[in-house]
């Protein structure tokens, strides 16, 4: 009998994984379609090439190499396949402390799981460096960091390994439940990176210091991407509970699905707000960036918070964004999609309100953890971006920035006219 | 034979399209345009940064008609176009030298 329950606890986790994971796939289709609708229209069949290269380059990569650097899982996954039912319930009956005890799963469900993170990361940088950037040298830089440049971060964080055999953040009391910082901050390091590189978009900033505004071309789409990500987030947070099959763990569950819910909802908010009150209008692309940022604070820690501390976390994180994205554009660092502000920003806010409500982790080992995740990621992307600068180029020239790249990497537009049909 | 030429406020399209059937006139072609006039622009707001907006938006109606309709197709549109503020839109009048109905062949008088 108690056999019999393993094997269903068995189930119901792996089960539980692949769901979530399926979630956190569809956040691809988020991405997309807010960055679409964020760019104008003559930038939207290059933006969605790339988010549907970067998801596959990304799978691709972290199954040849990128899970094994991370986890030891094996290059090509190689032993993934087979499952031993005796071993695995000889795992269940040795556990310590019995049915409630730490998750076992398929480990093929927990690469699934963990490979669409990698896609979430790369997925901040397109949007960060849209409307400029050559495809190409995007799509060789994809390979860099979901290959090597993530795995080898999620290897000192999620991994547990020593940072360059140095020091173990986990012992120091880092902690980044759902990827706040080892996600998120991490993709818009190499985001900033990129951006630093690459240069404003032409006509954004003026020569006499004025900021432009340069409208998207469909924001029905950035809302759709928006609620899309909101829907999603509930596998990534959620999800990283890593087990539903017990009381405690579906409390803590339900718990994650709340107060992620929550921290959305208060960020959408207070950014509705706070803009009105800057800026006499409501901007709802300031709405959605902060829904996103209510998201991406409560993923360091959505476990343990209060629902009502979670909502002030949410919205805390959406004033933030709102200032960091004016405050970023003084500084003429062009981030088409708040990208950078979203999720480095807000990734890092997230991170050091953690010890706030989890005691098991402290702000020297937040901070610590944050910087080394920045360094690394930030230092690696800046050389591998300057190589293929100085190789191939990752700028469109001048005349494709004013055509729209959409016709001179695609050779498509997203809305053709006159086409004879 | 004239070609009458308004451009109006798009709101104000269904109003038009009514009224000019109503005293009879059996087409018309409509033209999203953009254009500025005394209204001038007005500056919008996106993610913080202002940003002008020179030309707006408005419907242009072309349409073909006998001499002797003219004077009460400008009048008609005139009254349902009007709001008395300000990016009303203007009527152009123009002679109009010569009209083919493709289908049939018919020319000017026959072909409007």
């Amino acid at each position: 009998m108690e056999q019999n329950i393993f094997q269903l606890q068995y189930a119901m986790d792996t089960f539980y994984f692949l769901i979530c994971g399926a979630l956190v796939m569809w956040m691809a289709a988020g991405f997309s379609m807010l960055e679409a609708g964020l760019v104008r229209a003559k930038n939207t069949t290059e933006i969605l090439t790339k988010n549907v290269a970067l998801y596959a380059i990304a799978c691709m990569m972290y199954l040849c190499i990128g899970y094994d650097i991370m986890y030891g899982g094996g290059i090509f996954l190689s032993g993934i396949e087979t499952v031993d039912p005796a071993k695995v319930l000889a795992d269940f009956s040795a556990r310590e402390d019995g049915f409630s005890g730490s998750a076992i799963y398929s480990a093929a469900s927990d690469f699934y799981f963990q490979v669409v993170f990698v896609a979430t990361a790369m997925s901040i940088v397109s949007g960060a460096v849209a409307e400029r950037m050559k495809l190409w040298a995007f799509l060789a830089f994809t390979v860099v960091l979901t290959g090597v440049i993530y795995p080898i971060e999620g290897s000192w964080t999620w991994g547990g390994n020593a940072v360059f055999g140095l020091y173990t953040l986990s012992e120091l009391g880092f902690s980044d439940f759902a990827g706040s910082g080892i996600v998120h901050m991490a993709g818009a390091a190499a985001a900033l990176a990129g951006v630093l590189l690459l240069g404003a978009r032409k006509g954004k900033y003026s020569a006499d210091g004025r900021i432009n505004a340069i409208p998207g071309a469909n924001l029905p789409m950035a809302t759709l991407g928006t609620f899309i990500l909101w829907m999603g987030w509930f596998g990534f947070n959620g999800g990283s509970v890593l087990k539903l099959g017990d009381i405690a763990s579906s409390h803590s569950v339900a718990m994650v699905f709340l107060n992620t819910n929550a921290a959305a909802a208060a960020g959408a908010l207070a950014a509705l707000i706070f803009a009105k009150i800057l800026f006499k209008k409501a901007d709802l692309t300031m709405v959605l960036n902060g829904a996103l940022a209510g998201l991406v604070v409560i993923t360091a820690e959505p476990s343990t918070p209060t629902p009502l501390q979670a909502s002030l976390f949410g919205a805390i994180a959406g004033i933030v964004v709102v200032l960091s994205i004016i405050s970023l554009d003084k500084l003429k660092i062009d981030d088409p999609v708040g990208a950078i502000s979203v999720h480095g920003v807000v990734g890092l806010l997230g991170l050091l309100l953690v010890p706030i409500t989890n005691n098991a982790s402290t702000i020297t080992g937040q901070l610590i953890g944050a910087a080394t995740i920045f360094v690394w990621v930030f230092v690696t992307s800046f050389v591998v971006w300057f190589v293929l600068k100085k190789l191939v180029g990752i700028r469109v020239s001048e005349d494709e920035e004013y055509e729209g790249v959409d016709k001179s990497d695609c050779g498509l537009e997203a809305y053709p006219e006159f086409t004879g049909s | 034979m004239k070609l009458v030429s308004a451009i109006i406020k798009p709101f104000k399209l269904d109003n038009v399209r009514e009224a000019i059937s109503d005293i009879g006139v059996e087409g018309l072609t409509v033209t999203e345009v953009k254009g500025f006039g005394r209204q001038k622009g007005h500056t919008e707001l996106y993610r913080g940064a202002e940003y002008q907006v020179d030309f707006l938006p408005k419907v242009k109606l072309d349409i073909a008609v006998q001499d002797d309709v003219v004077q009460r197709l400008v009048e008609v549109i005139s009254e349902a176009a009007h709001t008395g503020k300000i990016g009303d839109g203007k009527i152009f009048v123009y002679d109009l030298e010569h009209a083919v109905r493709i289908r049939t062949g018919e020319q000017d008088a026959e072909a409007i």
